[in-house]
């Protein structure tokens, strides 16, 4: 346990002359959150880097303990808020396993769908904003422009723009809308018109690629050592996708290609986004034509009760595995609930990464974890 | 050799950044392509999606009767304590008594927007409007009563 004068002495006491403490964060800009990282310099290499979690803890595990099973989805949401839709599938995912309740297919399309929107939307976000901490600011407006369309399909079908709650167990809450099939044709017609501006702004870009380009490597090794997920341990070359691994829903219907890069750079680690959402577009466009009919929820008890055990599934978000364990005493809230969030691990490498690296490539490194902060404070 | 791959970095990044400024200037030129909404002005003119989930409400006729019942299936379903069913006793005109709702407190600003508490009304008594500017000065004015003074349940709605 750490108490006041403990973390003090931490940060204070580090070594010999000339090494310098530099506190980034709680509330830096390039941070995205509240994330405080002791960053211990010699120079201007650093040496250690330390991240003091805890300032937007929720306690959302200790939460969802006195929630029922319908009720503790929508937490969830306030996790990743960027993929919050696959954290509640993941919830919702747990939920079906363990008391068998039968998914109808539509429900099962329309979930796969809305995450892989969902993924495209969290992709685009992290690339504006990455690229706007390396000091491109317009990338930021031209990926905000196609986030836009889907926050908008999101907000007309499922009636909210980032914490949905659209899913639960046994399908999802009501059907799509009308205009949605529309509408994401719309949006898979304009990416694929306008992917090549982000192209012409940001790959090609000399001063980007010297900046990404063999900056914050992670080795296959370490990737897994260090239990990274995601993009991240893809871009080492590590195969980890949880869609391909063991899919659930319609994932095994579909055809798409694991993106895997082996440099384990920073422009691996971007790389292998971009190729994802091309990837997520060829997903939908395999499946908003063929919606079958049907109900959009199965039947469920009124009172949802989970049959005493252990139960666990995960799920890919756009940062990695995530995985739900609940124990459960057969009541109808869970007993304990553990979440294994992506972010955190991803964060454990970040030390390993940037140490012996310029302070400079700091925020590239760090970029292109992906980090959502409330995901890692839980 | 060295010069060499110094001119060649130098008119790589000239031309990479070129092709960059093209397409920013292409939108400085073209005005109509830009997406951004002018909010606090375009008021009148603003469309919500139907579904968007801003506020729970409760539809009221121009009977001015609902089809609340005071079942507290909503109350139940809610994850953080935003609504409160608060039941009476009606006599009805055969002399019975009936239950039927004195207030149905919600509290605005607890409400997460999970619209677990329209699912679960098994007579659609409450509903989502896309209403989303809840700022006030004062907290207690985000609580509110759904059901409108003096109003009755609607006949036929057990
Ligand atoms: S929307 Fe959710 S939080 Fe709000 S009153 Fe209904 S159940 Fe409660
Ligand atoms: S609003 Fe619906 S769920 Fe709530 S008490 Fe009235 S009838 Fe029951």
């Amino acid at each position: 346990m750490y108490n006041q004068t403990e973390i003090i002495k931490d940060t204070t006491d580090l070594g010999p002359e000339g090494e310098l403490v530099i506190n980034m964060g709680p509330q830096h800009p390039a941070t995205h959150g509240v994330l405080h990282l002791v960053v211990t310099l010699n120079g201007e290499t650093i040496k250690k880097i330390e991240p003091h979690l805890g300032y937007i803890h929720r306690s959302i595990e200790k939460m969802c303990e006195s929630l029922t099973y319908r009720q503790f989805i929508y937490v969830t949401s306030r996790m990743d808020y960027l993929s919050s839709h696959i954290n509640n599938l993941g919830c919702a995912l747990l939920i079906e396993k363990g008391m068998q309740i039968e998914v109808p297919e539509r429900a099962k399309y329309i979930r796969v769908i809305l995450s892989e929107l969902t993924r495209i939307a969290s992709h685009e976000l992290w690339l504006g904003a990455m690229a706007m901490d390396l000091g491109a600011f317009t990338p930021f407006f031209y990926t905000f422009r196609e986030r836009e369309m889907i926050t908008e399909i999101m907000e007309e079908t499922c009636g909210a723009r980032l914490t949905m709650n659209y899913i639960v167990p046994g399908g999802v809450m009501y059907d799509i809308h009308p205009n949605f099939q529309k509408k994401v044709k719309a949006f898979i017609k304009q990416f694929k018109e306008k992917v090549t501006e982000f192209e012409d702004l940001v790959t090609n870009n000399v001063i980007f690629q010297s900046r990404t380009k063999g900056i914050g490597i992670l080795s296959a090794e370490d990737a897994i050592s260090f239990g990274c997920t995601g993009p991240v341990a893809r871009a080492s070359g590590v195969r980890c996708d949880i869609r391909k691994l063991y899919p659930y829903d319609v994932y095994d219907k579909v055809e798409f290609d694991e993106v895997i890069e082996t440099a384990g750079d920073s422009f691996a680690r971007y790389i292998v986004r971009v190729k994802e959402m091309n990837q997520s577009i060829r997903i939908i466009e395999q499946l908003i034509d063929s919606i079958p009919e049907g109900d959009f929820v199965g039947k469920t008890k009124n009172v949802l009760k989970l049959p005493k055990g252990e139960f666990y599934t995960r799920v890919e978000t756009a940062r990695g595995e995530f995985g739900v364990f609940i124990v459960s005493e057969g009541g109808t809230n869970p007993y304990r609930i553990k979440f294994r969030s992506p972010g955190f691990s991803n964060l454990s490498a970040l030390n390993h990464m940037a140490a012996g690296s310029k302070i400079g490539d700091l925020m590239a490194t760090m970029g292109t974890l992906d980090l959502v902060i409330p995901d890692i404070d839980r | 050799m060295f010069l060499k791959e110094y001119i060649s970095d130098v008119y790589n990044g000239v031309t990479s950044l070129l092709k960059g400024m093209r397409k920013t200037g292409y939108y400085f030129l073209h005005p109509k392509e830009i997406i951004t909404e002018q909010y606090p002005d375009n008021r009148a003119t603003l469309v919500l999606a139907e579904r968007f989930k801003g506020e729970v409400v409760m539809p009221h006729d121009q009977n001015n009767e609902h089809a609340c019942t005071g079942c507290t299936a909503c109350e139940l379903a809610c994850p953080n304590g935003t609504i409160k069913v608060v039941t009476k006793f009606d006599v009805t005109p055969e002399g019975k008594k009936k239950k039927a709702i004195d207030a149905l407190v919600y509290h605005l600003e607890l409400c997460t927007m999970c619209n677990l508490c329209v699912v679960a009304c098994p007579s659609d008594a409450i509903k989502m409007v896309p209403t989303f500017e809840h700022s006030v000065f004062d907290r207690s004015k985000l609580t509110k009563i759904l059901n409108k003074p003096a109003s009755k349940i609607r006949e036929g709605i057990e």
